[in-house]
Protein backbone atom coordinates (compact mmCIF):
# COMPACT_ATOMS: atom_id res chain seq x y z
CA UNK A 1 0.00 0.00 0.00
CA UNK A 2 1.48 3.23 -0.69
CA UNK A 3 2.53 5.41 2.04
CA UNK A 4 2.81 8.62 0.32
CA UNK A 5 1.86 11.51 2.77
CA UNK A 6 -0.67 13.68 0.72
CA UNK A 7 0.86 17.18 0.47
CA UNK A 8 -0.96 19.52 2.87
CA UNK A 9 1.10 22.92 1.68
CA UNK A 10 -0.33 23.39 -1.51
CA UNK A 11 -1.71 26.71 -2.17
CA UNK A 12 -5.61 26.94 -3.55
CA UNK A 13 -7.58 30.10 -4.27
CA UNK A 14 -9.87 30.95 -1.55
CA UNK A 15 -10.99 33.18 0.63
CA UNK A 16 -11.27 34.15 4.84
CA UNK A 17 -14.41 34.52 6.63
CA UNK A 18 -12.94 35.67 10.14
CA UNK A 19 -17.01 36.66 11.53
CA UNK A 20 -17.08 32.25 10.57
CA UNK A 21 -20.00 30.32 10.67
CA UNK A 22 -22.27 29.10 13.33
CA UNK A 23 -22.84 25.63 12.96
CA UNK A 24 -25.94 23.44 13.33
CA UNK A 25 -24.47 21.49 16.14
CA UNK A 26 -24.16 24.86 18.17
CA UNK A 27 -20.69 25.60 17.71
CA UNK A 28 -19.31 28.72 15.96
CA UNK A 29 -16.43 27.83 13.47
CA UNK A 30 -14.46 31.09 12.80
CA UNK A 31 -12.13 31.54 11.08
CA UNK A 32 -13.60 30.09 7.90
CA UNK A 33 -11.96 29.49 4.95
CA UNK A 34 -13.65 28.51 1.75
CA UNK A 35 -11.39 27.52 -1.12
CA UNK A 36 -13.25 27.61 -4.60
CA UNK A 37 -12.58 27.82 -8.33
CA UNK A 38 -14.59 30.17 -11.16
CA UNK A 39 -15.16 29.26 -14.59
CA UNK A 40 -16.61 32.13 -17.36
CA UNK A 41 -17.64 35.44 -16.55
CA UNK A 42 -19.58 36.83 -13.80
CA UNK A 43 -22.61 39.13 -16.59
CA UNK A 44 -23.01 42.69 -15.81
CA UNK A 45 -26.06 42.02 -14.05
CA UNK A 46 -24.64 39.28 -11.83
CA UNK A 47 -27.52 36.89 -12.75
CA UNK A 48 -25.54 33.90 -14.91
CA UNK A 49 -24.10 31.96 -12.17
CA UNK A 50 -24.26 28.43 -11.24
CA UNK A 51 -22.89 26.81 -8.37
CA UNK A 52 -21.61 23.16 -8.53
CA UNK A 53 -21.92 20.88 -5.57
CA UNK A 54 -19.13 18.53 -5.63
CA UNK A 55 -19.80 14.92 -4.22
CA UNK A 56 -18.07 13.09 -1.55
CA UNK A 57 -14.39 12.98 -2.45
CA UNK A 58 -14.67 15.67 -5.34
CA UNK A 59 -13.07 19.13 -4.70
CA UNK A 60 -13.51 22.95 -6.01
CA UNK A 61 -11.02 21.13 -9.26
CA UNK A 62 -14.29 20.68 -11.46
CA UNK A 63 -13.10 21.85 -14.74
CA UNK A 64 -8.76 22.48 -14.25
CA UNK A 65 -5.99 19.35 -14.02
CA UNK A 66 -6.34 18.56 -9.97
CA UNK A 67 -2.92 19.80 -8.76
CA UNK A 68 -1.92 16.52 -7.07
CA UNK A 69 -3.13 14.02 -9.61
CA UNK A 70 -2.95 16.35 -12.32
CA UNK A 71 -5.91 14.63 -14.04
CA UNK A 72 -8.64 16.31 -15.57
CA UNK A 73 -11.27 18.02 -13.43
CA UNK A 74 -13.55 15.97 -12.01
CA UNK A 75 -16.36 17.23 -14.60
CA UNK A 76 -14.35 18.43 -16.90
CA UNK A 77 -16.74 16.73 -19.41
CA UNK A 78 -19.91 18.62 -18.77
CA UNK A 79 -18.66 22.21 -17.48
CA UNK A 80 -16.35 24.26 -19.82
CA UNK A 81 -16.82 26.51 -23.08
CA UNK A 82 -19.87 24.61 -25.16
CA UNK A 83 -20.14 21.90 -22.67
CA UNK A 84 -23.89 21.28 -21.52
CA UNK A 85 -22.67 23.30 -18.18
CA UNK A 86 -21.43 26.15 -21.03
CA UNK A 87 -18.88 28.73 -19.40
CA UNK A 88 -18.94 30.97 -22.28
CA UNK A 89 -22.45 31.85 -21.41
CA UNK A 90 -22.47 30.92 -17.44
CA UNK A 91 -20.15 31.92 -14.62
CA UNK A 92 -19.62 28.73 -12.89
CA UNK A 93 -18.40 28.47 -9.17
CA UNK A 94 -17.59 25.27 -7.30
CA UNK A 95 -15.86 25.40 -3.68
CA UNK A 96 -14.57 22.70 -1.61
CA UNK A 97 -16.93 21.95 1.14
CA UNK A 98 -16.38 22.42 4.59
CA UNK A 99 -14.78 19.49 5.78
CA UNK A 100 -12.66 19.30 3.26
CA UNK A 101 -9.05 19.03 2.41
CA UNK A 102 -8.65 21.26 -0.57
CA UNK A 103 -8.36 24.19 1.31
CA UNK A 104 -11.62 25.06 2.67
CA UNK A 105 -11.56 24.70 6.85
CA UNK A 106 -11.58 21.01 7.82
CA UNK A 107 -10.17 18.57 9.80
CA UNK A 108 -6.50 19.11 8.36
CA UNK A 109 -7.04 22.74 9.16
CA UNK A 110 -5.15 24.38 12.23
CA UNK A 111 -6.17 25.29 15.28
CA UNK A 112 -5.19 27.82 17.71
CA UNK A 113 -5.55 26.05 21.26
CA UNK A 114 -5.42 27.95 24.62
CA UNK A 115 -1.91 27.76 25.33
CA UNK A 116 -1.28 29.65 22.17
CA UNK A 117 0.23 26.80 20.16
CA UNK A 118 -1.41 25.53 16.97
CA UNK A 119 -2.10 22.28 15.94
CA UNK A 120 -4.58 20.41 13.06
CA UNK A 121 -8.09 19.79 14.24
CA UNK A 122 -8.27 16.05 13.64
CA UNK A 123 -10.56 14.25 15.43
CA UNK A 124 -11.70 17.90 17.29
CA UNK A 125 -13.39 19.07 13.93
CA UNK A 126 -16.97 19.31 15.15
CA UNK A 127 -19.74 17.67 13.38
CA UNK A 128 -21.24 19.55 10.55
CA UNK A 129 -23.63 19.24 8.34
CA UNK A 130 -24.92 19.47 4.84
CA UNK A 131 -26.93 22.49 5.75
CA UNK A 132 -23.45 23.71 7.17
CA UNK A 133 -21.45 23.61 3.65
CA UNK A 134 -23.85 25.00 1.81
CA UNK A 135 -23.77 28.19 4.30
CA UNK A 136 -20.29 28.45 3.56
CA UNK A 137 -20.82 28.23 0.15
CA UNK A 138 -23.38 31.28 0.51
CA UNK A 139 -20.94 33.56 2.20
CA UNK A 140 -18.46 32.71 -0.74
CA UNK A 141 -21.34 33.81 -2.84
CA UNK A 142 -22.18 36.67 -1.52
CA UNK A 143 -18.68 37.55 -1.30
CA UNK A 144 -18.84 37.74 -5.38
CA UNK A 145 -21.33 40.06 -4.93
CA UNK A 146 -23.96 37.63 -6.43
CA UNK A 147 -27.69 37.59 -4.52
CA UNK A 148 -29.55 34.99 -6.86
CA UNK A 149 -27.83 32.12 -8.88
CA UNK A 150 -29.51 31.14 -12.03
CA UNK A 151 -28.69 27.53 -10.80
CA UNK A 152 -27.45 24.95 -8.32
CA UNK A 153 -26.18 21.95 -9.75
CA UNK A 154 -24.89 18.49 -8.03
CA UNK A 155 -24.42 15.14 -8.07
CA UNK A 156 -24.98 12.57 -4.90
CA UNK A 157 -23.47 14.77 -2.28
CA UNK A 158 -23.47 17.28 -3.94
CA UNK A 159 -27.12 17.13 -4.74
CA UNK A 160 -27.81 16.68 -1.32
CA UNK A 161 -25.81 20.23 -1.52
CA UNK A 162 -28.84 21.44 -4.33
CA UNK A 163 -31.77 20.48 -1.83
CA UNK A 164 -30.34 22.10 0.80
CA UNK A 165 -29.96 25.63 -1.33
CA UNK A 166 -32.99 25.33 -2.28
CA UNK A 167 -34.92 24.53 0.71
CA UNK A 168 -32.49 27.15 2.88
CA UNK A 169 -32.20 29.98 0.83
CA UNK A 170 -35.08 29.42 -1.59
CA UNK A 171 -35.12 32.80 -2.95
CA UNK A 172 -31.70 32.97 -4.18
CA UNK A 173 -32.09 29.62 -5.94
CA UNK A 174 -33.77 30.17 -9.29
CA UNK A 175 -33.15 26.27 -10.27
CA UNK A 176 -32.29 23.27 -8.76
CA UNK A 177 -30.28 20.13 -10.12
CA UNK A 178 -30.37 17.16 -7.92
CA UNK A 179 -28.93 14.54 -9.58
CA UNK A 180 -28.60 10.99 -8.34
CA UNK A 181 -28.86 12.04 -4.97
CA UNK A 182 -31.94 11.19 -2.28
CA UNK A 183 -34.21 13.46 0.42
CA UNK A 184 -32.44 11.55 2.80
CA UNK A 185 -29.56 9.22 3.39
CA UNK A 186 -30.52 5.56 3.44
CA UNK A 187 -30.38 2.86 6.52
CA UNK A 188 -27.97 1.18 3.66
CA UNK A 189 -25.78 4.07 2.68
CA UNK A 190 -25.20 4.73 6.32
CA UNK A 191 -24.09 1.41 6.79
CA UNK A 192 -22.02 1.11 3.85
CA UNK A 193 -20.32 4.91 5.29
CA UNK A 194 -19.80 2.87 8.95
CA UNK A 195 -17.95 0.11 7.15
CA UNK A 196 -15.53 2.84 5.61
CA UNK A 197 -14.98 4.62 8.85
CA UNK A 198 -14.57 1.37 10.38
CA UNK A 199 -11.91 0.29 7.90
CA UNK A 200 -10.16 3.78 8.72
CA UNK A 201 -10.13 3.48 12.66
CA UNK A 202 -8.99 -0.43 12.01
CA UNK A 203 -5.85 0.99 10.77
CA UNK A 204 -3.07 0.97 13.36
CA UNK A 205 -1.85 3.65 11.99
CA UNK A 206 -5.24 6.23 12.51
CA UNK A 207 -3.71 6.89 16.28
CA UNK A 208 -6.75 7.76 17.50
CA UNK A 209 -7.20 10.41 14.29
CA UNK A 210 -3.73 11.54 15.58
CA UNK A 211 -1.61 10.36 12.71
CA UNK A 212 0.37 13.86 11.95
CA UNK A 213 2.17 13.26 15.20
CA UNK A 214 3.49 10.46 14.13
CA UNK A 215 4.32 11.87 10.11
CA UNK A 216 1.53 8.77 9.31
CA UNK A 217 -1.68 8.36 7.68
CA UNK A 218 -4.06 5.57 7.60
CA UNK A 219 -3.19 4.54 4.19
CA UNK A 220 -4.77 1.05 4.54
CA UNK A 221 -7.90 1.65 6.10
CA UNK A 222 -8.18 4.81 3.73
CA UNK A 223 -7.76 2.54 0.85
CA UNK A 224 -9.75 -0.05 2.12
CA UNK A 225 -12.93 2.40 2.76
CA UNK A 226 -12.16 3.69 -0.87
CA UNK A 227 -12.34 0.08 -2.39
CA UNK A 228 -15.12 -0.73 -0.78
CA UNK A 229 -17.17 2.61 -1.50
CA UNK A 230 -16.33 2.66 -4.87
CA UNK A 231 -17.83 -1.08 -5.51
CA UNK A 232 -21.38 0.80 -4.43
CA UNK A 233 -20.55 3.84 -7.23
CA UNK A 234 -20.61 0.94 -9.95
CA UNK A 235 -22.89 -1.69 -11.36
CA UNK A 236 -22.91 -5.64 -11.71
CA UNK A 237 -23.19 -4.92 -15.13
CA UNK A 238 -20.16 -2.42 -15.13
CA UNK A 239 -17.93 -4.46 -13.55
CA UNK A 240 -18.85 -7.31 -15.38
CA UNK A 241 -18.25 -5.22 -18.31
CA UNK A 242 -14.76 -4.20 -17.65
CA UNK A 243 -13.28 -6.87 -15.98
CA UNK A 244 -15.67 -10.17 -16.22
CA UNK A 245 -13.52 -12.74 -14.51
CA UNK A 246 -9.90 -12.17 -15.87
CA UNK A 247 -7.16 -12.58 -14.32
CA UNK A 248 -4.06 -10.67 -14.58
CA UNK A 249 -0.62 -12.47 -14.17
CA UNK A 250 2.05 -10.78 -12.83
CA UNK A 251 5.38 -12.60 -14.13
CA UNK A 252 8.29 -12.62 -11.94
CA UNK A 253 6.40 -11.80 -8.29
CA UNK A 254 7.84 -14.04 -5.24
CA UNK A 255 6.10 -15.11 -2.50
CA UNK A 256 2.52 -14.55 -1.71
CA UNK A 257 2.25 -13.23 -4.80
CA UNK A 258 3.89 -16.29 -6.36
CA UNK A 259 1.92 -18.63 -9.00
CA UNK A 260 0.53 -21.47 -7.31
CA UNK A 261 0.06 -19.66 -3.73
CA UNK A 262 -3.59 -19.03 -2.58
CA UNK A 263 -2.73 -15.47 -3.70
CA UNK A 264 -0.68 -15.75 -7.09
CA UNK A 265 -2.86 -14.76 -9.32
CA UNK A 266 -5.13 -11.38 -9.12
CA UNK A 267 -8.26 -10.71 -10.68
CA UNK A 268 -8.53 -7.75 -12.92
CA UNK A 269 -11.02 -6.00 -10.62
CA UNK A 270 -8.85 -6.73 -7.49
CA UNK A 271 -6.00 -5.03 -9.25
CA UNK A 272 -8.49 -2.08 -10.28
CA UNK A 273 -9.64 -1.70 -6.80
CA UNK A 274 -6.14 -1.37 -5.02
CA UNK A 275 -5.45 0.89 -7.59
CA UNK A 276 -8.51 3.17 -6.80
CA UNK A 277 -7.67 2.62 -3.02
CA UNK A 278 -3.78 3.65 -3.23
CA UNK A 279 -4.34 6.50 -5.56
CA UNK A 280 -7.41 8.27 -3.51
CA UNK A 281 -5.00 8.40 -0.27
CA UNK A 282 -2.48 10.38 -1.69
CA UNK A 283 -5.18 13.13 -2.59
CA UNK A 284 -7.59 13.00 0.11
CA UNK A 285 -7.48 12.90 4.35
CA UNK A 286 -8.79 10.15 6.60
CA UNK A 287 -10.46 12.32 9.29
CA UNK A 288 -12.04 14.45 6.50
CA UNK A 289 -13.53 11.40 4.85
CA UNK A 290 -14.90 10.81 8.51
CA UNK A 291 -16.43 14.35 8.82
CA UNK A 292 -18.01 14.23 5.15
CA UNK A 293 -19.72 10.52 5.95
CA UNK A 294 -20.67 11.66 8.69
CA UNK A 295 -22.33 15.08 7.68
CA UNK A 296 -23.84 12.82 4.65
CA UNK A 297 -25.52 10.35 6.97
CA UNK A 298 -27.61 12.86 8.97
CA UNK A 299 -28.80 14.26 5.58
CA UNK A 300 -32.19 14.22 5.87
CA UNK A 301 -35.14 16.90 4.86
CA UNK A 302 -37.72 15.45 6.78
CA UNK A 303 -36.20 15.50 9.65
CA UNK A 304 -36.92 18.55 11.35
CA UNK A 305 -40.80 18.39 10.19
CA UNK A 306 -41.95 15.23 11.00
CA UNK A 307 -40.69 13.26 7.85
CA UNK A 308 -42.45 15.09 5.86
CA UNK A 309 -39.80 16.06 3.14
CA UNK A 310 -41.92 18.63 1.17
CA UNK A 311 -41.97 21.29 3.89
CA UNK A 312 -38.93 22.61 3.71
CA UNK A 313 -40.06 23.44 -0.07
CA UNK A 314 -43.40 25.27 0.82
CA UNK A 315 -44.21 28.12 -1.25
CA UNK A 316 -41.13 27.83 -3.46
CA UNK A 317 -40.38 29.13 -6.56
CA UNK A 318 -37.86 27.18 -7.87
CA UNK A 319 -37.58 25.15 -11.14
CA UNK A 320 -36.38 21.93 -9.84
CA UNK A 321 -34.53 18.97 -12.52
CA UNK A 322 -34.68 15.75 -10.86
CA UNK A 323 -32.43 12.93 -12.76
CA UNK A 324 -31.68 9.64 -11.63
CA UNK A 325 -29.91 6.43 -13.18
CA UNK A 326 -31.14 3.36 -14.19
CA UNK A 327 -28.71 1.50 -12.42
CA UNK A 328 -27.92 3.37 -9.69
CA UNK A 329 -28.21 1.59 -6.29
CA UNK A 330 -26.53 3.19 -3.75
CA UNK A 331 -29.13 6.30 -4.63
CA UNK A 332 -31.99 4.43 -6.41
CA UNK A 333 -34.46 5.79 -8.55
CA UNK A 334 -37.05 5.03 -5.84
CA UNK A 335 -35.53 8.03 -3.60
CA UNK A 336 -35.40 10.37 -6.58
CA UNK A 337 -39.00 9.17 -7.17
CA UNK A 338 -39.63 10.13 -3.59
CA UNK A 339 -37.84 13.20 -3.88
CA UNK A 340 -40.22 14.41 -6.85
CA UNK A 341 -43.51 13.62 -4.96
CA UNK A 342 -42.81 15.87 -2.28
CA UNK A 343 -41.89 18.70 -4.70
CA UNK A 344 -45.35 17.91 -6.54
CA UNK A 345 -47.29 18.01 -2.74
CA UNK A 346 -46.19 21.85 -2.51
CA UNK A 347 -46.96 22.13 -6.59
CA UNK A 348 -43.21 22.81 -6.74
CA UNK A 349 -42.10 23.07 -11.01
CA UNK A 350 -40.50 19.86 -10.58
CA UNK A 351 -38.90 18.08 -13.76
CA UNK A 352 -37.95 14.21 -13.09
CA UNK A 353 -35.97 11.95 -15.37
CA UNK A 354 -34.19 8.57 -14.83
CA UNK A 355 -31.43 7.99 -17.74
CA UNK A 356 -30.94 4.52 -18.45
CA UNK A 357 -27.90 3.28 -18.18
CA UNK A 358 -25.65 0.81 -16.73
CA UNK A 359 -22.72 2.73 -15.09
CA UNK A 360 -24.35 2.73 -11.92
CA UNK A 361 -23.66 5.32 -9.03
CA UNK A 362 -21.05 6.89 -10.85
CA UNK A 363 -22.79 7.42 -14.28
CA UNK A 364 -23.33 11.24 -13.44
CA UNK A 365 -19.56 11.26 -14.16
CA UNK A 366 -19.40 9.26 -17.54
CA UNK A 367 -19.99 9.65 -20.55
CA UNK A 368 -24.20 9.60 -21.40
CA UNK A 369 -25.50 11.70 -23.99
CA UNK A 370 -29.09 11.94 -22.54
CA UNK A 371 -27.27 13.44 -19.33
CA UNK A 372 -26.06 15.68 -21.60
CA UNK A 373 -28.41 16.63 -23.08
CA UNK A 374 -30.93 17.19 -20.36
CA UNK A 375 -28.52 19.28 -18.05
CA UNK A 376 -28.21 21.44 -21.18
CA UNK A 377 -31.74 21.84 -21.82
CA UNK A 378 -32.78 22.39 -18.21
CA UNK A 379 -30.20 24.84 -17.93
CA UNK A 380 -31.12 26.62 -21.60
CA UNK A 381 -34.76 26.63 -20.04
CA UNK A 382 -34.03 28.06 -17.18
CA UNK A 383 -32.04 30.83 -18.37
CA UNK A 384 -35.12 31.57 -20.74
CA UNK A 385 -37.06 31.73 -18.13
CA UNK A 386 -34.99 33.53 -15.89
CA UNK A 387 -34.43 36.44 -18.90
CA UNK A 388 -30.85 35.55 -19.32
CA UNK A 389 -30.55 36.08 -23.23
CA UNK B 1 -48.87 21.00 -32.59
CA UNK B 2 -51.68 18.56 -33.95
CA UNK B 3 -54.93 20.18 -34.53
CA UNK B 4 -56.66 18.98 -31.91
CA UNK B 5 -53.78 20.49 -29.76
CA UNK B 6 -54.79 23.55 -31.61
CA UNK B 7 -58.08 22.91 -29.96
CA UNK B 8 -57.22 22.75 -26.50
CA UNK B 9 -54.88 25.39 -26.59
CA UNK B 10 -57.90 27.53 -27.49
CA UNK B 11 -59.92 26.32 -24.72
CA UNK B 12 -57.25 27.73 -21.97
CA UNK B 13 -56.64 31.46 -20.78
CA UNK B 14 -53.26 33.16 -21.18
CA UNK B 15 -50.88 33.34 -17.84
CA UNK B 16 -53.04 30.58 -16.21
CA UNK B 17 -51.45 27.43 -14.47
CA UNK B 18 -51.77 23.72 -16.77
CA UNK B 19 -50.76 20.25 -15.83
CA UNK B 20 -50.44 18.21 -19.11
CA UNK B 21 -50.83 14.58 -18.56
CA UNK B 22 -49.58 12.45 -21.19
CA UNK B 23 -47.72 15.55 -22.83
CA UNK B 24 -45.62 13.67 -25.18
CA UNK B 25 -43.38 15.35 -27.30
CA UNK B 26 -44.34 18.61 -25.25
CA UNK B 27 -45.45 20.21 -28.12
CA UNK B 28 -48.61 22.21 -26.36
CA UNK B 29 -46.33 23.11 -23.06
CA UNK B 30 -43.97 24.62 -25.95
CA UNK B 31 -47.00 26.33 -27.30
CA UNK B 32 -48.44 27.07 -23.90
CA UNK B 33 -45.24 28.78 -22.69
CA UNK B 34 -44.36 30.48 -25.40
CA UNK B 35 -47.84 31.87 -27.04
CA UNK B 36 -50.11 32.31 -24.01
CA UNK B 37 -47.65 32.94 -21.21
CA UNK B 38 -48.61 29.77 -19.17
CA UNK B 39 -47.04 28.05 -16.46
CA UNK B 40 -47.60 25.07 -18.20
CA UNK B 41 -45.70 21.41 -17.01
CA UNK B 42 -46.28 18.07 -18.18
CA UNK B 43 -46.16 14.41 -16.84
CA UNK B 44 -45.50 11.65 -19.38
CA UNK B 45 -45.37 7.96 -19.23
CA UNK B 46 -42.68 7.20 -21.80
CA UNK B 47 -38.81 8.17 -20.97
CA UNK B 48 -37.92 9.07 -24.51
CA UNK B 49 -40.29 11.41 -24.28
CA UNK B 50 -39.72 12.74 -20.78
CA UNK B 51 -36.06 13.21 -21.81
CA UNK B 52 -36.71 14.81 -24.78
CA UNK B 53 -39.00 17.84 -23.17
CA UNK B 54 -36.57 18.16 -20.96
CA UNK B 55 -33.59 18.67 -22.98
CA UNK B 56 -35.64 21.08 -24.80
CA UNK B 57 -36.29 23.12 -21.88
CA UNK B 58 -39.44 22.34 -20.77
CA UNK B 59 -41.11 21.22 -17.04
CA UNK B 60 -41.71 17.24 -17.26
CA UNK B 61 -41.86 14.39 -14.88
CA UNK B 62 -41.62 10.68 -15.58
CA UNK B 63 -44.96 9.52 -13.82
CA UNK B 64 -48.51 8.69 -15.00
CA UNK B 65 -52.26 9.71 -14.48
CA UNK B 66 -53.13 6.64 -12.37
CA UNK B 67 -50.26 6.90 -9.75
CA UNK B 68 -49.01 10.59 -10.02
CA UNK B 69 -52.23 12.81 -9.94
CA UNK B 70 -52.84 11.84 -6.27
CA UNK B 71 -49.41 13.97 -4.86
CA UNK B 72 -50.94 17.27 -6.06
CA UNK B 73 -52.14 19.57 -3.76
CA UNK B 74 -55.75 21.00 -4.15
CA UNK B 75 -56.34 23.86 -6.84
CA UNK B 76 -52.35 23.54 -7.84
CA UNK B 77 -53.87 24.49 -10.85
CA UNK B 78 -56.04 26.18 -13.52
CA UNK B 79 -56.21 23.16 -16.05
CA UNK B 80 -55.61 19.77 -15.55
CA UNK B 81 -55.07 18.41 -19.46
CA UNK B 82 -55.29 14.70 -20.60
CA UNK B 83 -54.81 13.73 -24.04
CA UNK B 84 -56.08 10.90 -25.69
CA UNK B 85 -55.05 8.94 -22.86
CA UNK B 86 -58.51 8.46 -20.62
CA UNK B 87 -59.31 4.68 -22.44
CA UNK B 88 -55.90 3.72 -21.29
CA UNK B 89 -56.16 4.46 -17.60
CA UNK B 90 -56.51 2.15 -15.31
CA UNK B 91 -59.09 3.58 -13.21
CA UNK B 92 -60.52 6.66 -15.63
CA UNK B 93 -62.93 8.00 -12.95
CA UNK B 94 -60.72 7.99 -10.30
CA UNK B 95 -58.50 10.16 -12.86
CA UNK B 96 -61.37 12.64 -13.58
CA UNK B 97 -61.47 12.83 -9.79
CA UNK B 98 -58.22 13.89 -9.12
CA UNK B 99 -57.78 16.30 -12.45
CA UNK B 100 -61.20 18.33 -11.20
CA UNK B 101 -59.30 17.95 -7.81
CA UNK B 102 -56.19 19.37 -8.32
CA UNK B 103 -57.17 21.62 -11.02
CA UNK B 104 -60.05 23.92 -11.58
CA UNK B 105 -61.23 22.78 -15.10
CA UNK B 106 -59.96 19.61 -16.81
CA UNK B 107 -59.09 19.31 -20.64
CA UNK B 108 -60.35 15.70 -21.62
CA UNK B 109 -59.78 14.36 -25.13
CA UNK B 110 -60.61 10.85 -26.19
CA UNK B 111 -61.35 8.36 -29.31
CA UNK B 112 -65.27 7.69 -29.15
CA UNK B 113 -66.13 3.89 -29.82
CA UNK B 114 -69.39 4.80 -30.72
CA UNK B 115 -67.89 5.83 -34.27
CA UNK B 116 -70.54 4.37 -37.12
CA UNK B 117 -67.20 2.69 -38.67
CA UNK B 118 -66.73 0.57 -35.07
CA UNK B 119 -70.42 -0.17 -35.08
CA UNK B 120 -70.62 -1.33 -38.57
CA UNK B 121 -67.76 -3.90 -38.33
CA UNK B 122 -68.90 -4.92 -35.11
CA UNK B 123 -72.50 -5.62 -36.52
CA UNK B 124 -71.13 -6.86 -39.84
CA UNK B 125 -68.26 -8.99 -38.71
CA UNK B 126 -69.04 -9.92 -35.39
CA UNK B 127 -65.63 -9.35 -34.19
CA UNK B 128 -63.63 -6.50 -32.67
CA UNK B 129 -63.21 -3.36 -35.03
CA UNK B 130 -60.04 -2.77 -35.99
CA UNK B 131 -59.86 1.33 -37.45
CA UNK B 132 -57.42 3.99 -37.94
CA UNK B 133 -57.84 5.06 -34.42
CA UNK B 134 -58.20 2.26 -33.09
CA UNK B 135 -55.44 0.26 -34.87
CA UNK B 136 -54.41 -2.59 -31.82
CA UNK B 137 -55.86 -5.92 -31.97
CA UNK B 138 -57.99 -6.72 -28.64
CA UNK B 139 -55.10 -8.94 -26.99
CA UNK B 140 -52.25 -6.19 -27.74
CA UNK B 141 -54.01 -2.26 -27.02
CA UNK B 142 -53.32 -0.46 -24.87
CA UNK B 143 -56.95 1.00 -24.88
CA UNK B 144 -58.50 -1.03 -22.22
CA UNK B 145 -61.53 1.46 -20.95
CA UNK B 146 -62.90 2.09 -24.66
CA UNK B 147 -65.93 4.59 -23.85
CA UNK B 148 -68.37 6.50 -26.33
CA UNK B 149 -69.10 9.88 -26.11
CA UNK B 150 -72.70 9.02 -24.61
CA UNK B 151 -70.75 7.35 -22.01
CA UNK B 152 -68.38 9.55 -20.79
CA UNK B 153 -71.61 12.46 -21.07
CA UNK B 154 -73.41 9.90 -18.53
CA UNK B 155 -70.04 9.51 -15.99
CA UNK B 156 -69.78 13.57 -16.21
CA UNK B 157 -73.91 13.65 -15.04
CA UNK B 158 -72.91 10.77 -12.20
CA UNK B 159 -70.41 12.40 -11.58
CA UNK B 160 -71.78 15.97 -11.19
CA UNK B 161 -69.23 17.62 -13.47
CA UNK B 162 -70.59 20.58 -15.66
CA UNK B 163 -69.49 20.42 -19.30
CA UNK B 164 -68.50 23.94 -20.26
CA UNK B 165 -67.43 23.16 -23.43
CA UNK B 166 -67.30 20.15 -25.99
CA UNK B 167 -66.48 19.24 -29.68
CA UNK B 168 -66.36 16.58 -31.87
CA UNK B 169 -63.22 16.29 -33.51
CA UNK B 170 -61.85 13.83 -36.69
CA UNK B 171 -58.87 11.59 -36.45
CA UNK B 172 -56.52 14.69 -38.00
CA UNK B 173 -57.77 17.19 -35.34
CA UNK B 174 -60.12 19.14 -37.64
CA UNK B 175 -63.59 20.33 -35.52
CA UNK B 176 -66.23 18.59 -36.70
CA UNK B 177 -69.53 19.67 -37.60
CA UNK B 178 -71.70 18.01 -35.13
CA UNK B 179 -71.64 20.40 -32.65
CA UNK B 180 -75.38 20.85 -31.88
CA UNK B 181 -76.71 16.86 -31.80
CA UNK B 182 -74.85 15.03 -29.27
CA UNK B 183 -76.39 11.55 -30.72
CA UNK B 184 -74.83 12.53 -34.43
CA UNK B 185 -71.15 13.68 -32.75
CA UNK B 186 -71.72 10.10 -30.87
CA UNK B 187 -71.90 8.67 -34.73
CA UNK B 188 -69.94 10.54 -36.63
CA UNK B 189 -67.15 11.65 -34.13
CA UNK B 190 -63.51 10.04 -34.39
CA UNK B 191 -62.24 11.87 -30.97
CA UNK B 192 -64.14 13.71 -28.28
CA UNK B 193 -63.21 16.95 -26.97
CA UNK B 194 -64.33 18.29 -23.24
CA UNK B 195 -63.62 21.12 -20.97
CA UNK B 196 -65.55 20.36 -17.44
CA UNK B 197 -65.50 22.03 -14.36
CA UNK B 198 -66.10 20.92 -11.10
CA UNK B 199 -69.71 20.33 -9.22
CA UNK B 200 -69.15 23.25 -7.23
CA UNK B 201 -67.97 24.86 -10.05
CA UNK B 202 -64.78 27.04 -10.60
CA UNK B 203 -63.41 28.53 -7.38
CA UNK B 204 -62.64 32.20 -7.15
Amino acid sequence: MDNAIPATSLSHQSVTFAEGLPLDCGFHLAPVDVAYRTYGRLSPARDNAIVVCHALTGDQYVADPHPLTGKPGWWSRMVGPGLPIDTDRFFVICSNVLGGCMGTTGPRSPRTLPDGTQEPWGTDFPPITIRDMVRAQKLLVEHLGITRLLAVVGGSMGGMQVLEWAATYPECVFAALPIATSPFHSAQNIAFNEVSRQAIFADPQWHGGRYWECGEIPARGLAVARMMAHITYLSEAALTRKFGRRVRHEPGKSGAGAPGSLFGEMFEVESYLRHQGSTFVRRFDANSYLTITRAMDYFDLGAEHDGDMSHPFAGTRTRFCIVSFSSDWLFPTSQSRLLARALNRVAANVSFVEIESDKGHDAFLLDEPDFDRTIRGFLCGAAEHAGIA
Amino acid sequence: MRLDQRLIAGMIRPRTRVLDVGSGDGALLDYLFRNSGCDARGIEIDMKEVTRSVAHGLPVMHGDADHDLAHYPDNAFDYVVLQRTLQAVERPREVLRQMLRIGRYAIVSFPNFGHWRLRLQLLTRGRMPMTSVWSRPWYDTPNIHPCTILDFLTLCRDEGYGVQQWMAVDEDGERAPWRRSIRLANLFGEQALFLLRRKDGPRP
